[in-house]
């Protein structure tokens, strides 16, 4: 059972040859068993309306990253300062889900706030790799990520601002999609910046992100920044790349360019052994450039962290979660509160969000990043007219070490370099598993245009056909049951 | 202001900043519908309490009333417009920031009257907080109660330029604002309840000089008769600190109304970096045509266009019209008398002066007259009757004191009363002749030249007819019979 | 280069309390962060308008309808301090 994709289970379930409560029960004991510290609470039992029998998802459990609002659980973000928090309402998305037959199996640990690469900022501990307990499983949807590559999750829900889905997707060995921004709701995720923010899956495989990712997109009226999307994501099926245009730019693929960063050389020889793979499929690969990409990663730790102190603002003991005690007056109430309930990386963040925005310092920071990403997404434009989708590594490293970053924020930021710049432009991209270095997984990265998710989920289908990517190990390794 | 010798004369510089809350059914952000005193956070959502996770978004209803505004003022109106945050932390502020409207207002520039008009903005109104003291002290410190029934109801601010110069203007400028607003439906307009609130920025500067004083906020006046004496107050502190050779500080000041003293409202707080950024949860609201034909479709006919169709159409003299359009429950009464098809008819001028003088006299200058009991048709035939000289102007009044006490049917009190006015013929004559010659002395002064001697003389006429004797009749047949 | 001073009025505005340990490792690490971020200050971008949102569509409005507000029990519910029917918080005048 355990070695069912998400996609083969619901069919199952439909044809009647498994049953959904089983498999709940089978995820559950496993998520409970968790010994990476993935979930910060499952599913004490089965839900008590099972899903209708002709539900598209069939009762196939999702875990939940805990940013999403979910009504009557505890929903913390990984702060301490949402410590025990059981919002009054769900997440759009979640309920749209639920509804779907993918009922809650847990809650999954995260970087507090989504602000993270390596899942070391959750309050909540941290989460450990499934294929090297001692390594980071990325972030800041690690608990998700960890759990889907450990078989603690058929499948899970996830974030992504700068590359949150996408990153730990690579780290942990299994696909991350990010959405074109406003194609899934964001009514009940707990922002972190608001303009980058998507919803997205963290799977198994490339079926089971179109399968989620089919189910999640819609327009809500609760959300004025959603769309509607223009068409229904449809099953990906195609085995070949004939024709399709695959740009690879050199500004993010470590070939030496000024302000770029250097990508591992285990990472690269992945990377150009799927570039390989592709041509024989068919594709037609091409240089290109996106000059401005070397930097997004600023105009990103501008922009994003601006948002971010104003969304965290509300934060502040007055109507729910965590208030500092025996507070002398107002402003000692506010600013103890946020000092015992914030972790570093928040803290950090939000001081850095405040000061780009402050008088003085507007146009310097925040008026010229929104420009810097004006010219992101002008590149993009550019390069699409040449080709059709844009590869690269999705990491510039594989899963590194507990505590190897954690004294060196800048270092850290680092882990985005070749994420940031697609979430700045808004639009799609996905991460497969594309091999191993080190024993350990590497991603790779396809981008295309907004609305362009069937074509992405087709040549990402192709390729892991073609990749034949083993993620068993993670699932015998981490698991404690 | 005024200047003795050697004395400087200054002049105040005064800009308006009102907050209107808009008559929209629910909130700027969310579904909740507008709180009317109901029980303290029934009428909150994930939104409004700015629950994580949760997301605004604008309202159509107060877009809408926000262009109508535009319209009534001749503003320029954005073709599109953009919500921003403005950063602070405060308990009645429950996402830790407001959203409002920043460079991109809804609508820019404009006139009311006299007076420019600066910018209209949309944004969100702040929770209510209650100030508990010491009974609900928390650890040492004062307590205060949040309540966010009100937080998110859908506000407009409209700032003027500087172009008030009194407490007095500002309250009449005030006066056909909320006329002006009231007509459009976009708001109670009530500063009791705080539908409407205002504050002054207020500066001074030798008369005649270009350069502006330094300027200090008044806040919190919540009546325009309070405007009027807090601006007077504010006005009269600043000249006194100039003349004794101070300098005014720039500020936010607070009028106390009891005890006319004005307290600066500082706190211990930085001053404010509101760190002001587009609203990333809200997309820029495009101004589409059919908006613009939605609110223009919508527009009634507004005081100015009315005091100059007044003035034009019914030819009613300047004054009068501008008293009647500037307060629209007498212009509606004045007009629904006009269209009464009294007989006779009332000349215009005349019903007007009786609306706005006589009527408004008797009731009281904040009551409708619709709302009492002369209805407009009762008001028209009086006027009628008095116009032909069928009653006397005093016999007219009579009757008005009756309707506004009693209500009922003109010509029935005239006939009940008796007071059909008496004509010139063969009975007035006579009974001028007899008051003529029990007044001996008195008519041989206006004989002698001197007018104002006919005093007793018209006063026992007017005693003998129960006041139903023309005034000028009366006059006309003393001069006749004493052959001058 | 963001000195103490600048951290400390920073962390004002941002209601945020730091320890002096904390103020010193902010000042340092804020500058580091800021170095880095200040390169986008050498590209030319005169013309270029400013991206506050990559979604090409025009704002969604909501029609002025009602829904259900929440009970206050379930407003206050997870409130820290409650006094009777609101959010008991140090008054602001004090
Ligand atoms: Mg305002
Ligand atoms: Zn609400």
């Amino acid at each position: 059972m355990l070695e069912l994709s998400a996609a083969r289970a619901a069919a199952e379930i439909a044809a009647g040859t498994l049953s959904a409560r089983e498999l709940f029960e089978l995820y559950r004991a496993r998520a409970a068993a968790d010994e990476l510290n993935a979930f910060t609470w499952v599913a004490p039992e089965p839900p008590a309306d099972a899903p209708r029998a002709d539900a598209p998802l069939g009762g196939v459990p999702l875990a939940v990253k805990d940013l999403f609002c979910t009504e009557g659980v505890p929903s913390q973000s990984g702060s301490r300062i949402l410590q025990g928090y059981r919002p009054p309402y769900s997440a759009s998305v979640v309920e749209r889900l639920r509804a779907a037959g993918a009922p809650l199996l847990g809650k999954t640990n995260q970087d507090e706030f989504a602000m993270g690469s390596s899942n070391e900022n959750s309050a909540y501990g941290p989460v450990r790799n499934p294929w090297d307990r001692t390594r980071v499983p990325g972030g800041s949807s690690g608990g998700s990520a960890a759990a889907v590559a450990a078989g603690l999750a058929p499948w899970a829900l996830g974030t992504d601002t700068g590359g949150s889905i996408r990153q730990p997707a690579a780290l942990c060995g299994i696909v991350g999609c990010k959405p074109t921004y406003g194609a899934v709701s964001r009514y009940g995720m707990i922002a972190f910046a608001s303009s980058l923010d998507q919803a997205g899956p963290l799977t198994r495989d490339v079926t089971d992100a179109a399968l989620l990712l089919r189910h999640m997109v819609a327009h809500d009226a609760r959300d004025a920044t959603s769309l509607a999307f223009p068409h229904e994501i449809v099953m990906p099926r195609a085995e070949r790349l004939d024709g399709v245009r695959l740009g690879v730019p050199a500004e993010l693929t470590g070939e030496g360019v000024e302000g770029g960063v250097g990508i591992d050389s285990g990472v690269l020889d992945a990377f150009t052994a799927t570039l390989a793979r592709a041509q024989e499929l068919g594709a037609d690969v091409q240089s290109v450039h996106l000059p401005h990409a070397p930097h997004a990663l600023s105009a990103y730790y501008v922009l994003a962290p601006a948002e971010a102190s104003s969304n965290l603002a509300r934060f502040d003991g007055v109507r729910y979660g965590l208030r500092a005690a025996d507070a002398r007056d107002l402003t000692d109430m506010y600013t103890r509160t946020r000092h015992d309930g914030f972790g570093a990386e928040v803290k950090r963040r939000i001081m850095l969000g405040t000061y780009a925005l402050s008088s003085g310092y507007y146009d310097a920071y925040y008026g010229r990043a929104q420009r810097v990403r004006t010219k992101i997404a002008q590149d993009f434009a550019t390069a699409f007219a040449q080709v059709d989708l844009i590869v690269t590594p999705t990491s510039p490293t594989v899963a590194f070490a507990l505590g190897e970053k954690t004294g060196d924020p800048l270092s850290m930021y680092l882990n985005d370099y070749c994420t940031v710049p697609m979430s700045l432009a808004g639009i799609p991209a996905i991460s497969i598993p594309c091999g191993l270095s080190d024993a350990l997984p590497v991603g790779f990265q396809l981008a295309g245009p907004a609305f362009s998710e069937n074509r992405l989920l087709d040549a990402a289908h192709a390729l892991e056909l073609a990749i034949g990517f083993d993620g068993s190990p993670a699932r015998t390794n981490g698991a404690g049951v | 202001m005024s200047a003795g010798v050697g004395e400087v004369a200054y002049e105040p510089v005064i800009g308006l900043e009102i907050h209107v809350q808009l008559a929209t059914r629910t909130k700027m952000f969310c579904g909740c519908e507008l709180s009317f005193g109901e029980p303290p956070n029934t009428r909150t959502c994930p939104v409004c309490l700015g629950l994580p996770g949760s997301l605004p978004v604008a309202n159509a209803r107060a877009v809408h009333f926000g262009l109508m505004i535009g319209m009534a003022l001749g503003s320029e109106l954005a073709p599109r417009s953009i919500f921003h945050r403005k950063n602070y932390f405060y308990p009645d502020l429950p996402k830790g920031y407001q959203i409002s409207q920043y460079d991109e207002p809804l609508c820019r520039g404009g006139r009311l009257g006299e007076v420019r008009i600066h910018r209209v903005h949309l944004e969100e109104d702040a929770a209510k907080l209650v100030h508990v003291g010491e009974s609900g002290r928390i650890h040492g410190s004062d307590a205060s109660i949040v309540d966010f029934n009100r937080g998110g109801t859908p506000l407009a601010e409209i700032v003027t330029e500087p172009d008030v110069r009194s407490g007095g203007q500002a309250r009449e400028w005030l006066t056909l604002l909320r006329t002006t607003l009231r007509q459009l439906g976009v708001s109670d307009v009530n500063m009791e309840e705080g539908s409407l609130r205002c504050d002054a920025n207020i500066s001074v500067r030798p008369a005649g000089t270009p350069e502006l004083g330094v300027k200090t906020e008044l806040k919190n006046m919540n009546s325009f008769r309070f405007i009027e004496r807090g601006i007077r107050a504010e006005v009269a502190r600043q000249e006194k600190i100039l003349e004794e050779g101070g300098q005014v500080v720039q500020e936010t000041l607070h009028f106390d109304p009891a005890s006319e003293r004005i307290t600066s409202l500082r706190s211990k707080e930085q001053a404010h970096d509101y760190r002001y950024f587009p609203e990333p949860d809200l997309l820029p609201v495009a101004i589409e045509q059919e908006m613009l034909e939605r609110a223009r479709a919508a527009m009634p006919e507004l005081p100015a266009a009315r005091a100059a169709r007044l003035e034009r159409e019914v030819g009613l003299s300047v004054d009068s019209a501008r008293q009647l359009a500037f307060r629209a429950d007498l212009g509606d009464y004045f007009e629904a008398a006009l269209a009464a098809a009294a007989d006779p008819a009332p000349p215009a001028q005349a019903l007007a002066n009786w609306v706005a003088g006589d009527l408004v006299s008797r009731l009281g200058d904040e009551d409708d007259p619709g709302a009492s009991r002369v209805t407009a048709a009762a008001l028209a035939v009086l006027v009628g009757l008095v116009s032909a000289k069928r009653i006397s102007v005093g016999a007219g009044r009579r009757v008005l004191d009756r309707l506004v006490a009693e209500g009922g049917d003109p010509l029935a009190i005239v006939q009940e009363e008796g007071l059909e006015a008496i004509g010139g013929g063969e009975d007035l004559a006579a009974i001028v002749a007899a008051a003529l010659a029990a007044n001996g002395d008195a008519a041989e002064r206006v004989r002698g030249g001197n007018a104002k001697a006919i005093g007793p003389i018209v006063g026992q006429v007017m005693r003998e007819t129960k006041g139903r004797a023309d005034g000028g009749e009366v006059t006309r047949l003393v001069h006749e019979q004493l052959g001058i | 280069m963001i000195d103490r001073d600048e951290v400390l009025h920073v962390a004002r505005l941002a209601r945020l309390q730091l320890n002096e340990d904390e103020v010193q490792a902010m000042a340092a690490e804020l500058t580091a962060v800021i170095d880095h971020i200040a390169k986008i200050g050498e590209l030319d971008l005169a013309d270029v308008a400013p991206t506050s949102h990559v979604v090409e569509v025009s704002g969604a409005l909501r029609a002025d309808e009602p829904c259900a507000s929440l009970p206050r029990e379930v407003a206050l519910a997870q409130a820290p301090a409650v006094s009777g029917e609101g959010f008991l918080v140090p008054s602001p005048q004090a």
